[in-house]
């Protein structure tokens, strides 16, 4: 059940990317382009998104805990370090070279374009390399009951 | 040797422009979908909504974090052009970089940046934005600001 919903949600977001146009790179650099062809679709994208979910996660954290789960996993950092400044400033780079971000270039996989087949692999390479590296995998993601411990 | 460089792409496609419409309608209709999935996880599975952190889940070094879950949603995000090819009946319409040594460089960076920085556009930006999580805040506002620099610098210095 819980792979399910796995699924159905991982098909809405792309879906929600495919329509939404953050699936084609040149619609995301004409919006990084403020001072060109800039094209502000994507505030759209982000808005309706933020809006929908800054709701529903309000709603969904009045309940004790997930319908399937034992908990809420939220990550349970709240500084700003240097590893988190650095790490968005690389990230970003890649974004404004490529048009590329991790969902959209997962769900471009199936269409082939060359640029596609080879951006994936090479984002995989990073994130395994710097999850070797700094062991960023099992640090970060320790995760803290939520609202369920807490009401506790 | 010329013919090993064109295997590698047009170099001018470093800042290459391609005019797209403006779709306010299409694009709020998107986003309202990746809210309804963002939502949906949380309510079910308890869990983020992070591309970035759901792709590391699938990848080495492993621990035991559902990976098949992860998995599960991996392949539901790659059936949506399939999905949205057979419910439109038009094919997805996308232009994508074909210089290789660029995408593999951005990819790279892609990878590294969102593994050290702890989540992209969907983890910081939609999940932590509506959870107003500081730290989402200042990385969805420090990545949004070198992206806008890099196509500035690619297009508008290197690429005019």
């Amino acid at each position: 059940m819980g792979l399910l919903v796995n699924a159905i949600a991982g098909f809405l977001f792309g879906l929600g990317l495919v329509i939404g146009g953050m699936a084609n790179p040149a619609k995301v650099l004409n919006f990084l382009d403020l001072t060109g062809s800039w094209d502000p679709s994507l505030a759209f994208v982000m808005a309706g998104a933020v809006a929908v979910t800054f709701i529903g996660y309000k709603l969904v954290f009045r309940q004790p805990r997930p319908l399937l789960a034992a908990r809420f996993q939220l990550p349970e950092m709240n500084q700003i370090d240097r590893r988190l400044v650095l790490g968005a400033a690389i990230f970003g780079v890649g974004w404004g070279l490529s048009g590329f971000c991790p969902g959209p270039a997962i769900t471009s996989l199936p269409l082939l374009a060359k640029g596609t087949l080879v951006f994936v692999p090479a984002m995989l390479g990073g994130m395994i390399l710097t999850r070797l590296i700094t062991n960023r995998g099992l640090q970060a993601k320790t995760l803290v009951p939520a609202r369920a411990g807490e009401a506790q | 040797m010329s013919a090993r460089l064109k295997a590698l792409g047009e170099p001018r496609s470093i800042g290459a422009m391609t005019a797209t419409q403006f779709t306010p309608l299409a694009s709020t209709i998107g986003g309202v979908l990746i809210g309804i999935a963002t939502v949906l996880l949380m309510l079910f599975n308890g869990r983020i909504a992070g591309i970035s952190g759901i792709v590391g889940r699938l990848l080495p070094p492993y621990r035991n974090n559902d990976v098949i879950g992860a998995a599960a949603f991996i392949l539901g995000l790659m059936t949506a052009p399939l999905g949205y090819t057979l419910a439109t009946g038009t094919s997805v319409l996308q232009t994508v970089s074909g210089n290789v040594l660029l995408m593999v460089i951005a990819g790279l960076l892609v990878g590294i940046g969102t593994t050290y920085g702890g989540g992209c556009t969907s983890g910081h930006g939609v999940c932590g934005l509506s959870r107003l999580s500081l730290r989402s805040v200042a990385a969805t506002a420090i990545f949004m600001m070198t992206a806008f620099v890099t196509v500035f610098v690619t297009r508008h210095i290197l690429g005019g």
